[in-house]
């Protein structure tokens, strides 16, 4: 199964991997990172598809993807 | 399982200074990923504008120089005719290349020097609160214009890329945005195009990325990007102005 790693403290909570994602994987909770933003993180990780479309919109490379072969 | 999008190893691994959803951010990513595809990183300089572009050097990887006000180009033409084989590029803001190093960029590219040029519009002075830019849209409210730019007070929006392309000199010249996924993966291209022009010693290469400015123009970053789809890109449209 596909499945996407989001490194929280390169997160500053922009949001644009959840506006992109076709599955809306990604969505945020209460935690934040060492500088006080409230970094996304994959809520639904069984929906993932690995289409990629989140790490390559992340401004900040925050988002790494990883799929069987 | 296979890693399938990695980091770009060029940038370090910390969190870069830029606001919550800057586009500068977005394009450092890009470059870093080509010269790591293109096997240029370990020769590669990079030259920094003034303003938000000094966050780079706790982003990108790779050799670099701060220079002083808009003297991006001047600074990138003398280590490209000292040391021909480097790779040099230059990371400057609209109002660094578009005002304050005007004549620099302008007479970089009219000698043809041999670098690639990197310029993030977003239509404001970000990193000293906002100010009027030279590429400031028109009615748009900066920290300087607070009743709208008016163009008979204020002037009209510069258009680098068409002003650029003007001159003889520049062998590509592109305008690209990071705006959404179809527009990264053309932004991507176009880097490596410019990059491959400079590689086969073509001449000035300039790729400007329609960016936008979450803090200064008080927007979310989503919100950002609605008003960067809708405005900025009706005033400067994109697309390849010269490619020789």
């Amino acid at each position: 199964m596909p499945k996407i790693e989001i490194e929280p403290e390169f997160c500053k909570g922009c949001m644009y991997c959840a506006e992109t994602c076709p599955k809306k994987v990604i969505g945020t909770t209460s935690a934040v990172n060492s500088k006080g933003y409230q970094y996304a993180v994959p809520l639904h990780p069984e929906n993932c598809i690995g289409c990629t479309l989140c790490a390559v919109i992340c401004p900040d490379a925050a988002i790494e993807v990883y799929k069987e072969e | 399982m296979k890693k399938i999008y990695a980091r770009p190893k060029g940038l370090y691994r910390n969190i870069n200074g830029y606001c919550p959803g800057c586009l500068h951010s977005a394009a450092g990513k890009i470059i870093m990923s080509v010269l790591e595809e293109m096997d240029l990183l370990d020769r590669t300089a990079m030259v920094d504008g003034v303003g938000c572009c000094a966050n780079n050097d706790n982003y990108m990887d790779l050799d670099a120089i701060g220079t002083p006000h808009g003297r991006a180009c001047a600074t990138a033409s003398a280590i490209k005719r000292c040391s021909p084989e480097t790779i040099v590029i230059t990371y400057q803001g609209d109002g660094d290349l578009a005002s304050i190093g005007l004549a620099e960029t302008m007479l970089a590219a009219n000698r043809g020097d041999n670098i690639t040029v990197f310029f993030i519009n977003n239509a404001n002075y970000g990193m000293t609160g906002g100010q009027m830019a030279p590429t400031t849209l028109l009615d748009m409210k900066t920290t300087t214009t607070p009743f709208g730019r008016n163009p008979k007070e204020h002037g009209y929006p510069m258009d680098m890329c068409k002003i650029l392309s003007a001159l003889r000199g520049p062998s590509y010249i592109a305008r690209v945005t990071c705006i959404d996924v179809p527009n990264v993966r053309k932004a991507r291209q176009a880097v490596k195009d410019a990059l491959q022009h400079q590689v086969d010693g073509k001449g000035f290469s300039m790729v400007e990325f329609v960016s936008n400015c979450p803090t200064n123009w008080g927007l979310t970053p989503l919100e950002s990007l609605r008003f960067a789809k809708e405005r900025m890109l009706a005033e400067y449209p994109l697309g390849v102005y010269r490619n020789l």
